[in-house]
């Protein structure tokens, strides 16, 4: 019998797949090898200028993905703590846990760009309420002018927007543990810290991970916040990659240049949260 | 027989002095915001576009986002549909993105706009997907009035692609019951030795800005401080650092260029005289209001506005938005040209002069054109005639949000702003002159307006904030803007940034 005529069905997630994923990737590379600007458009071909005026010739990219590795990391690691403990709290039996598990997604619902406007007004040094409230104890901190407390801004925000969204998925993985090794520790007399400790954290492991992960990914293009917050200020302190890519295609629109830089943060990002999967993998899991 | 000739002479009278109120009220019934003019007779006016049919047609508009010139553009749409039956579809953008809004499609070969909003600056690298504007337009009364300074920001070479809607430049703006009071002059003199005037150069302006910082000098209850500036990065903060680079580095005996040398295609902006307004700027963080190295335009507007602090220098909007209605200093203000220096920097000798200097910035603004592919060119034109006629030009001009400033002859008439904005007869007479004299002033710069401006200007603004942010010294951050030119103008092309920008040379050295 011939099967030949299954292979038609594979072709609408070809098509699907060469259209939103495959081709777009294609077209950058193209667009990096090309000089397209405002004053050059087209895709003129100029081999690697791009690229090496990158390696060597722009401390700024390689800054401001130095500056994005700290603020992810950061945010990550206090997203997911922040999270694993909300939804610790609303696993247990607590009074009202049903309408606290839907206010702690609430950040998650709304829109990234309205509510750092918000925040924003909120840190503003001579408007703002919160400077207001902490000049009763005599502070008034720079929040968006000071280049090392504007970047704990950008990390407060971010934490606030997207910790929800760790605390469902970890709130999902606790809610499938199985009940068995619980009672079992129960059974040996185990204090709440030592069940933490060596049987909700190892059943957890594997979501954490993936938790983690998925964040790091969303983190690593953090660019909204950056750009309605600081604007990458004060001088260029909170720039982060994305936002510095945004800045030279569609500011400075050198669309070739920037195609390059984007493909390069792409690889480097791959290679990067491989390794730290692997390494998250190999710690947590023990392997 | 002498009873009926005065009866006859007052009749006419009043038929002259009512008539055109009794055409005006026709249409502000109609269309309150020009219930303080009436329609204006001109090629444009209500009257004119009532009798043009548009029905069944679309103008599709990109402008920028709600109030400044977004406000303006959705609500003259608005009264142009009614006029002429057209269906407007305005899409507002916020500002950053206005270019790359247009060239994308515009590089593409679309046009889902047909009219674009963005910057005068713009004009270089859109004039090739731009329509010319028509003759017919250009031999209007109305265009006839236009500045010869506008003229030529609207213009490229002696063709306009850019409708003028706006004029832009920056000035002074200050606290006229501060600086004009007899008793804080007292004070001010005790506790400094100097005089409290309008700051005549950048040093009087800092020590005033420095002395009047965070403390409440108008006894409302609250600190006021020195300066609002437009500080924030990315936020049209290089044009607040050229507007303080003026005085120090355009030197009216060498002509050839502010931002380059022409010949060489050097760039001047590391020279000392840019180094020196750096230096002055970086001084300027420590009398702004809390957070004000971070205030945009809008924070500038509503900080000043507010009264908020003594000297604010910029775009009009600050100073109309003082003079509104509900502004708690309404005739409070002053306006006068941006201070100066006691000495300017001659790159030809390369040395300093020791004589006063001060020069106008006609800054970049508003301006909007019409793309070469749209379908309805004649409409869009229409648009764009009947949202500068007379009554909507004056009507506009009195609300400080809507970021339209004066770019007609007619506008530097102190009477308009005392009849029908209700100003002080001293203030709109200190703003007009103030105004009409940066149109004479021999000494004028120019926006840059070169192929990939925005690179040059976006480079300027990394630099100056790295210098405020104290990441680099003036020196160092202006070293690495010019370097990052140098890059620019070699991919560019030396020739075609050096072409460009002699054409702005030309206005600048007042051959054009």
């Amino acid at each position: 019998m011939n099967f030949k005529h299954k292979y038609f069905f594979l072709f609408p997630g070809l098509f699907v797949l060469i259209g939103i994923l495959i081709f777009p990737i294609i077209f950058v590379v193209r667009l990096s090898l090309s000089g397209w600007n405002s004053y050059n458009p087209g895709l003129d071909y100029i081999g690697l200028e791009n690229y090496i005026r990158l390696f060597t010739d722009d401390p700024r990219f390689w800054e401001s993905f130095f500056r994005l590795s700290f603020l992810s990391v950061t945010t990550v690691i206090l997203q997911y703590v922040i999270g694993f403990a909300l939804a610790h709290m609303v696993w247990k039996d607590i009074k009202f846990k049903r309408f606290f598990r839907v206010l702690f997604l609430v950040p998650m619902m709304t829109t990234p760009v309205i509510m750092t406007v918000i925040w924003r007004t909120f840190f503003h040094e001579s408007l703002g309420p919160v400077n207001d409230l902490l000049s009763v104890f005599g502070v008034a901190p720079k929040w968006l002018t000071d280049p090392v407390v504007a970047k704990f801004t950008v990390i407060i925000v971010e934490v606030w927007q997207w910790t929800p969204f760790m605390f469902l998925l970890l709130l999902a993985g606790l809610l499938s543990l199985p009940r068995e090794p619980f009672l079992a520790a129960a059974i040996d007399g185990a204090s709440p810290v030592r069940k933490f400790i060596y049987v909700t954290f190892p059943l957890m492991a594997p979501i954490s991970i993936g938790a983690i992960i998925i964040r790091l990914i969303e983190a690593s293009k953090i660019m909204d916040t950056v750009y309605v917050l600081t604007s990458g200020g004060p001088g260029t302190s909170t720039e982060t990659s994305s936002f510095y890519i945004f800045i030279k295609g569609l500011r400075e629109f050198q669309m070739g240049y920037a195609a390059s830089m984007s493909f390069t943060y792409l690889i480097i990002m791959i290679i990067s949260l491989t390794i730290i999967a692997k390494v998250l993998t190999k710690v947590l899991l023990k392997e | 027989m002498k009873l009926m000739k005065t009866c006859l002479t007052a009749l006419i009278s009043s038929l002259m002095i009512f008539s055109p109120m009794a055409y005006a009220d026709k249409w502000s019934d109609q269309f309150p915001h020009i219930k303080a003019t009436g329609d204006i007779p001109g090629d444009c006016s209500y009257e004119k576009m009532s009798k043009k049919n548009y029905k069944g047609k679309t103008l599709k508009i990109n402008t920028h986002a709600i109030p400044v010139m977004g406000e303006p553009t959705a609500l003259h749409a608005e009264q142009f549909e009614k006029l002429t039956g057209a269906k407007v579809e305005v899409t507002h953008t916020p500002a950053g993105d206005l270019y790359s809004k247009a060239m994308v499609p515009f590089q593409a070969g679309q046009a889902p706009y047909d009219v674009v909003f963005g910057f005068s600056n713009f004009i270089n690298d859109w004039k090739r997907y731009l329509a010319p504007v028509p003759k017919k337009y250009m031999n209007s009364p109305e265009m006839k009035d236009v500045t010869k300074s506008h003229m030529g920001v609207s213009s490229w070479d002696g063709t306009m692609y850019q409708y003028p809607v706006d004029g832009d430049r920056h000035y002074l703006k200050y606290r006229k019951d501060v600086i004009d009071n007899p008793e804080m002059q007292k004070k001010y003199k005790a506790d400094t030795g100097n005089e409290l005037r309008v700051p005549r150069t950048w040093k009087e302006y800092a020590q005033m800005a420095k002395y009047f910082n965070d403390w409440d000098w108008d006894g409302d209850g609250e600190k006021e401080y020195g300066s609002a500036e437009v500080m924030k990065k990315d936020d049209l903060m290089f044009a607040a650092f050229f507007s303080r680079s003026v005085a120090y580095a355009k030197n009216p005996r060498t002509p050839g260029g502010f931002f380059f040398d022409l010949e060489t295609m050097k760039p001047n902006i590391n020279n000392p005289g840019f180094v020196e307004a750096l230096t002055d700027w970086v001084e300027a963080t420590k009398y702004v209001p809390p957070g004000g190295t971070n205030f945009g335009l809008g924070d500038e507007i509503g900080s000043f506005g507010g009264g908020q602090t003594l000297f604010s220098f910029s775009w009009d909007d600050a100073f109309i938005a003082a003079m509104q209605d509900d502004s708690p200093i309404k005739n409070k203000v002053g306006a006068a040209p941006l201070p100066g220096a006691d000495k300017v920097w001659n790159r030809a000798s390369n040395s300093w002069e020791n004589q006063y200097n001060q020069a106008p910035y006609i800054v970049w603004g508003w301006a909007v054109g019409v793309a070469k592919k749209s379908k309805v060119k004649d409409m869009a034109f229409d648009y764009l005639c009947f949202f500068s006629n007379g009554a909507n030009h004056q009507a506009d001009l009195a609300i400080g949000r809507f970021g339209v400033n004066p770019f007609k002859n007619s506008d530097f008439d102190p009477n308009i702003y005392i009849n029908s904005m209700g100003w002080d007869p001293e203030i709109a007479n200190s703003y007009t002159q103030t105004l009409l004299d940066m149109e004479k002033s021999n000494n004028r710069v120019f926006p840059l307006r070169v192929p990939g401006v925005f690179e040059f200007t976006s480079a300027v603004a990394t630099g100056t904030s790295k210098a405020l942010a104290g990441q680099l010294s003036p020196q160092e951050a202006l070293d690495e803007v010019a370097k990052e030119w140098e890059a620019i103008v070699s991919r560019v092309g030396k020739k075609a940034v050096q072409d460009a920008y002699a054409v702005g040379v030309k206005m600048e050295d007042n051959k054009l």
